[in-house]
């Protein structure tokens, strides 16, 4: 059989997040990984097959830490197949699932059943994290061995926050020895259960209950000490309160094992959001104030928050058609992700490389994948968008099972134009 | 004379002018309920539908007295008793009412904001007789009206309200009301039965009942609400009367002419001294449930004229 040809992708503005540029060239591709990054965007073609971007960004694909997607258990709201393509039309080129399905990923059958569903139906990579403690319930360490080997790339029960600090802290020992990396997800639960805002002006006006920012901070002060007792890598899953930065701050200048992330939302909206009640603004933790939010977005400025991710959570219309505190939490977005962040670019507050580096590189980097760079050697997972185009965006468009997006009809600017994995081009508009 | 709602969800949304209104119908209605032929015919040939899905016994029977003397079909439903305990939702449920075509909807609901989300799905018009700790439109209003009454003015009042601030709709719609109509708003009471950021809705707050009390013109008691408590608020019901209860003792360090005030139903010798609620020279509490009828004549007049006024939308 005649290997395929080489793919030069030619004319487009190269935003790398590894040199902290955006520059004019192309990129070849040859068997699925980048062979050639090149500084004019017209070199010589050679036997390949050309494309021109139109002087459009081309990044590293987009690696999204902590997707739900409903299989098992959930299927009506997302499925390994909806789940691919709407990462693939988000630019989203690696996705890694969360464990809080039901049942919960915490065998290695489980793992081995949702990673050949994912084989299977996605159109985009698929890795998969696995729970800490069995059922998610706290208690009992599950077998992290296992189920790395089986390919858990992380551990963690999500936003089922650990009441035990001794549990945890085993769990971490153990996963220490192994080199795993656990994600927690910080919260003093016993402040945060039941809270649905964030305590404030508005909460106290909507007579909604309500959790301190200061929870977040407690918690995150107990797994950055655990994580210095045991040397663990940890992850902090979504850091959104400006008063938990300097605890994350010190314990990166300590040299601890140490990474936080935030979701989009965080990003883009605040508490007031919510306005009459609308409960697909209610996520987990609750949106912050808009100091909270000017401070995380200097926070990835500065590299201390090291990641962005969609926290994408699939729920259907029934659960969140109900009153705000005992509707669902959560919102989709995979396919929202990139315009939606594109407003801190277009508001001058992120630059595109700065973007990406959170969005790619980072989070690569901190699971031990190759891709999120545009360097010769790595798989061609690209995405090819261009920042400028405005859209209104049409949540029954979406191609998520569920269209649980605060954006509906939202006046974005920006859009996916094609994305590829390893090569293939699995989505073009 | 301008109202320009078509739900009476709660205070926020109200202008001055609007409440002005309401209140300055409310006091025909106080005339006309002190007649002995009570009828007026403003809702005749409309249906009032009264759904608690909370436990209600003065509020529901001021509803229901206020609708059957304007003449309205009323029909009483007891939510907890009935579908909620089949799994039915809240949508549901209104979807299912909206198809009988009631034209006012006055609704009870435990949870914030619920009210809200059921107005949305229905074309008539609906009323929040209380919707979890977020607003409680008429208690505000006919306070409004008691105070008005007794004080001759409704502005630049000194007004105390003491107790439960955190876990109270009634509460929250009465700053709002009073804060919208130029009064200073004190709030008394333990740090820990506070709202937070309360001090940011324009009100003084203090954690010493003396010296809240001072030179007021209007004490409000709020019940203690100890069924919407988890626990720790407050040490003790004793420790909190001796703090937080009003007396004759403490009620003399406000203004000689000071009216006291409580939405009921009150807890004696646990916010309010037992005597004090009952001495009809300081008291008004029996007034402001007379009010309570009158506010929700007016309230239900105002919005059926609003409702006979726009042609009947079609529902999608």
């Amino acid at each position: 059989m005649k290997a395929a040809k080489d793919l030069l992708i030619c004319n487009a503005r190269l935003v790398d997040p590894e040199a902290g540029n955006v520059r004019m060239g192309a990129l070849r591709i040859s068997g699925g990984v980048i062979s050639a990054c090149h500084d004019t965007p017209w070199p010589d073609v050679g036997d390949a097959d050309t494309m021109d971007a139109r002087g459009k960004c081309l990044a590293p694909g987009i690696v999204d830490i902590g997707v739900k997607v409903g299989e098992p258990g959930e299927r009506h709201k997302e499925s390994y197949r909806t789940a691919g393509a709407a990462a693939a039309a988000g630019g989203i080129t690696t996705i890694v699932t969360r464990a809080d399905t039901e049942p919960c990923i915490d065998t290695p059958e489980a793992l081995e059943f949702i990673r050949r569903r994912a084989s299977a139906d996605a159109l985009v990579n698929v890795s998969h994290m696995a729970a800490l403690t069995k059922g998610r319930q706290g208690r009992e360490m599950t077998e992290i061995g296992f189920l790395r080997d089986a390919g858990a790339v992380a551990f963690s029960d999500h936003d089922r926050v650990h009441r035990d600090a001794k549990t945890l802290g085993r769990a971490m020992t153990y996963a220490a020895g192994l080199g795993a990396l656990i994600i927690t997800h910080p919260q003093e639960p016993t402040l945060s259960d039941g809270a649905c805002t964030t305590s404030g002006k508005f909460a106290s006006l909507r007579g909604l209950s309500s959790v301190s920012p200061m929870a977040e901070r407690m918690g995150l002060d107990r797994d950055l000490a655990l994580a210095e007792i045991t040397g663990v890598a940890l992850h902090a899953d979504q850091i959104t309160t400006a008063r938990a930065l300097p605890a994350l701050q010190r314990a990166k200048d300590a040299g601890l094992n140490v990474t936080a992330g935030i979701s989009i939302h965080h990003l883009t909206l605040n508490e007031l959001d919510v306005a009459d009640y609308r409960t697909f603004f209610k996520l987990t933790p609750p949106l912050r104030s808009e100091e909270d939010r000017q401070a995380m977005i200097e926070a990835v400025r500065s590299g201390l928050i090291d990641l962005i991710s969609t926290i994408h959570t699939p729920q259907d219309e029934e659960l969140k058609r109900l009153p705000f505190e005992v509707a669902a939490s959560g919102a989709v977005g995979l396919e929202t992700a990139l315009p939606v962040l594109l407003r801190l670019y277009h508001a001058d507050t992120l630059d595109l490389p700065t973007l990406f580096k959170a969005l790619s590189l980072n989070p690569a980097r901190r699971l031990g994948l190759d891709c999120g760079r545009l360097a010769p050697g790595g798989p061609a997972d690209l995405v090819l968008f261009d920042p400028d185009k405005p859209i209104i965006l049409d949540r029954f468009k979406l191609q998520s099972k569920s269209k649980n997006t605060p954006f509906d009809n939202a006046r974005l600017q920006g859009k996916v134009l094609a994305t590829f994995v390893a090569g293939q081009k699995v989505y073009s508009a | 004379m301008r109202f320009d709602q078509r739900h009476l969800l709660g205070i926020e949304p109200l202008r001055p002018d609007e409440i002005t209104t309401l209140l300055d119908l409310s006091d025909r209605y106080v005339t006309l309920n002190k007649r002995r032929d009570k009828h007026a015919s403003v809702l005749s040939g409309l249906t009032q539908i009264n759904m608690f899905f909370e436990n209600s016994t003065r509020t529901q029977a001021s509803f229901e007295i206020a609708g059957k003397r304007l003449g309205a079909d009323v029909m009483n439903m007891a939510m907890q008793a009935s579908s909620i305990k089949k799994g039915e939702t809240l949508i549901d449920t209104a979807l299912t009412l909206n198809a009988m075509h009631p034209d006012l909807l006055v609704v009870r609901h435990p949870q914030s904001g619920a009210v809200d989300l059921l107005a949305q799905k229905v074309n008539c018009a609906v009323i929040n007789a209380g919707d979890g700790r977020h607003e409680h439109p008429t208690q505000a209003l006919l306070d409004a009206l008691t105070i008005r009454r007794a004080k001759g003015r409704l502005h630049r009042l000194k007004i105390a309200i003491c107790g439960d601030i955190a876990h109270s709709r009634v509460a929250r719609s009465n700053i709002l009301l009073l804060g919208k109509m130029e009064n200073r708003v004190r709030l008394i009471g333990p740090p820990t039965l506070m709202p937070s950021q309360i001090a940011d809705f324009g009100v003084e707050v203090f954690h010493d009942m003396e010296q809240g009390l001072r030179d007021a013109d209007v004490v409000m008691m709020l019940r203690l609400q100890r069924e919407r408590m988890d626990g720790g608020f407050i040490p003790s019901e004793r420790e909190y009367f001796h703090r937080y209860g009003l007396n004759a003792k403490k009620l003399a360090l406000a203004h000689p002419d000071a009216i006291v005030m409580h939405p009921g139903p009150m807890n004696r010798g646990v916010e309010i001294d037992g005597t004090l609620a009952d001495d009809i020279n300081r008291s008004v509490i029996q007034e402001q449930v007379e009010m309570g009828v009158a506010v929700r004549m007016a309230a239900m007049d105002i919005l059926a004229r609003n409702l006979r006024a726009s042609p009947k939308e079609v529902m999608v």
